[in-house]
């Protein structure tokens, strides 16, 4: 049965040291880092992709943008070239949050710096991977992310380990900033490891007609992952999209959650959730603001428990004026018998059905993302659907 | 092709199916009919394997082999399908790949679509939102790309409005002949020699009688096989004098 996790205490994690060589070429990587790159949906051909971000530890071993007004930079190099960047750090996030933020500020280790100038549309998605290598590190990375005025950028970003890596913190900051009329479509893929602490902390600001897109994928161990990211719709008409596909293996635990605050007439959101524990503890968590009239909102969380699993959603909605809809569905469940015997009378076996409801309960078609990325996000299911029995 | 022996069923500590004797020879289509809750669709069950629904006594062989202990994919294997009259919905899984799993070569899969008018749902997920008629559509679909040689299928006929019925009795007799609509003609001879597969079909309305030559009809009354007969014939008298009478008639 289930059993709660004891987290460290953040100073118990090494925050100086893991230092590694910047590469020209993602070919340099050792085999196995870019097996467990790829698995995280990183392109390490990059080919079809407009600019490449990879952080290993504490160091940035790869960085450049290969599409005209697409900026990628770690985030002390965009701090030296752009003066005004400094207003926007800490704009979103309060560096006094918690521990692991307040950790973030004193000692922070890069981060990277993504933006696409007005109007311009990435061709291809950027890529970024934060990488942890060494046991016991804390790599505590800040990120900014910056679409201007009807730009278009998608971002993939992958986080993953060394195999075999016995014990890590990883802390995140990321600020997104959408601005008028522009679509930025966020991807993370999670690839974790057995000892490692995860907490992401982000804040996304988005103006009027802007369009943030905020995909989160994470299908296999993880000790500990606490995230809650909150999107500020600050305009008229802007929209924000949550989609989240979490697994939680035996030993697992998540808590994980996403909160939009819809400020402005005519602003939408969208928080749609596939929970999956084969053993692990989901919590899954929703939050929907809604404080002017005309705005409207649906949160959906749907849970699946196979063997001995929790999974405790919590999906809140709180409305600020009248003439607002806003709306949930949670369903916390087992597959029902009847749609494994349908598929058996179809001819497969018990063990097969039940992989084909898993993986069709995963999938989850989302509106807005290039083709290569729902292609990403297939792959890794695919990959993980083997674990998860 | 099926033979059930002396069956006895019970459903959640109750009898629901008691003394059932029938056999379904290759190339032959039955027609089952009943009032509502006499076990028509507990029988259909049964003989697929479903869970519940626990024989007591008795056997069911198909094909010459016992096959009252096997799991429902393994009877599916030996070519029993099944047509649900309520299938669940299945999120995420899109009908095309459905008619996969069930066989479908994915160059045949618009072709076979096409059949039973359903090629804009080959993208949709399983069951979802789907009406009645739909619902019956893609079930027939799905037995198209199986194609078993025993076809059990549960009120083809119900919740399809008046047009369609046509479509699913012409498509379900193609089926049962074995000759998946090919648009090849054959003559009566032909196709009586050609057919190999059988039949077992409920019907509340009988309309599908027009389109399909079912062979035999047997009538369950609360859980008992009343009686057997010409299909038109019991029919006739089941919609004259309702079952009550039909079946006490027979009794005499």
């Amino acid at each position: 049965m289930y059993k709660d996790v004891i987290i460290p205490d953040v100073d118990e994690f090494k925050h100086e040291g893991g230092e590694h060589e910047y590469i020209d070429d993602l070919e340099q990587l050792s085999e196995e880092d870019r097996q467990q790159m790829i698995l995280a949906g990183i392109d390490v051909k990059e080919e079809q992709r407009s600019g490449t971000y990879i952080q290993e530890d504490q160091s940035v071993v790869h960085c450049k943008a290969k599409q005209e007004g697409v900026e990628v930079m770690d985030v002390r190099t965009a701090l030296e070239k752009h003066e005004w960047l400094k207003d926007y750090m800490w704009s979103g996030v309060n560096p006094e949050a918690d521990e692991y933020t307040k950790k973030a500020y004193e000692k922070p280790h890069y981060g990277y710096f993504i933006r696409v100038l007005p109007g311009v549309k990435t061709t291809y998605p950027v890529q970024a991977c934060l990488y942890l290598e060494t046991d016991n590190l804390s790599q505590n990375v800040h990120n900014i992310i910056i679409a201007e005025e009807d730009s278009e950028l998608h971002i993939i970003t992958g986080c993953a380990t060394k195999p075999h890596l016995q014990s890590g913190l990883h802390i995140g900051i990321s600020e997104f900033f959408v601005k008028k009329g522009a679509k930025l479509s966020f991807t993370m893929i999670h690839n974790w490891a057995e000892g490692v602490y995860v907490r992401p902390r982000s804040v996304a600001m988005v103006e009027e007609d802007g369009l943030f897109v905020n995909n989160y994928i994470s299908l296999r161990n993880v000790k500990s992952l606490q995230m809650y990211p909150t999107t500020h719709l600050n305009g008229p008409n802007a929209i924000a999209r949550y989609n989240s596909i979490l697994v939680a293996p035996e030993g697992s635990h998540m808590d994980v959650g996403g909160r939009v605050i819809l400020k402005r007439e005519g602003c939408r959101a969208e928080i749609v959730a596939r929970t999956l524990s084969t053993g692990g503890k989901i919590i899954a968590r929703g939050h929907l603001v809604g404080e002017v009239p005309g705005i409207k909102a649906h949160l959906e969380c749907k849970g699946l428990i196979l063997g001995d699993g929790l999974i405790h959603a919590i999906p809140e909605l709180e409305g600020k004026a009248p003439d607002l809809e806003m709306s949930h569905e949670a369903a916390v469940g087992r597959i029902g018998q009847e749609e494994i015997e349908y598929l058996m009378a179809r001819g497969l076996s018990e063990d097969e059905a039940t992989s084909v409801i898993v993986r069709g309960f995963l999938n989850v078609d989302i509106k807005g993302l290039p083709e290569q990325l729902q292609r990403e996000i297939d792959r890794a299911i695919e990959q993980g659907e083997g674990k998860f029995f | 092709m099926l033979e059930i022996v002396d069956l006895k069923v019970e459903v959640e500590g109750k009898i629901i199916l008691e003394h059932i004797d029938l056999e379904v020879p290759e190339g032959k289509t039955y027609i089952l009919f009943g009032p509502n809750g006499s076990g028509k669709t507990s029988l259909l069950r049964t003989i697929m394997g479903f869970s519940g629904y626990n024989v007591v006594e008795g056997k069911i062989y198909f094909k010459g082999k016992d096959i009252t202990d096997l799991p429902i994919n393994e009877r599916a294997r030996m070519g029993i399908g099944m047509s649900f009259q309520h299938p669940p919905a299945i999120d995420g899984i899109k009908v095309k790949d459905l008619l996969k799993i069930c066989g479908a070569k994915d160059e045949e899969i618009p072709e076979l679509a096409r059949k039973v008018n359903f090629e804009h749902f080959l993208d949709r997920d399983v069951n979802v939102g789907f009406s009645g008629g739909e619902i019956k559509r893609s079930e027939i679909l799905q037995l198209m790309a199986q194609q078993p040689d025993l076809l059990l299928i549960d009120e083809p006929e119900s919740g399809v409005d008046l047009e369609n019925i046509p479509l699913i009795g012409r498509v379900l007799n193609f089926l049962l002949k074995g000759i998946n609509g090919n648009g090849k003609k054959y003559c009566l001879r032909e196709e009586r020699e050609a057919r190999k597969r059988s039949g077992l079909i409920i019907t509340h309305t009988g309309y599908i009688l027009d389109y399909v030559d079912a062979d035999l009809a047997t009538v369950l009354f609360h859980g008992r096989i009343a009686c057997s007969g010409n299909p038109r014939e019991l029919l006739k008298g089941i919609s004259e004098h309702g079952y009550e009478e039909c079946v006490k008639c027979i009794r005499m």
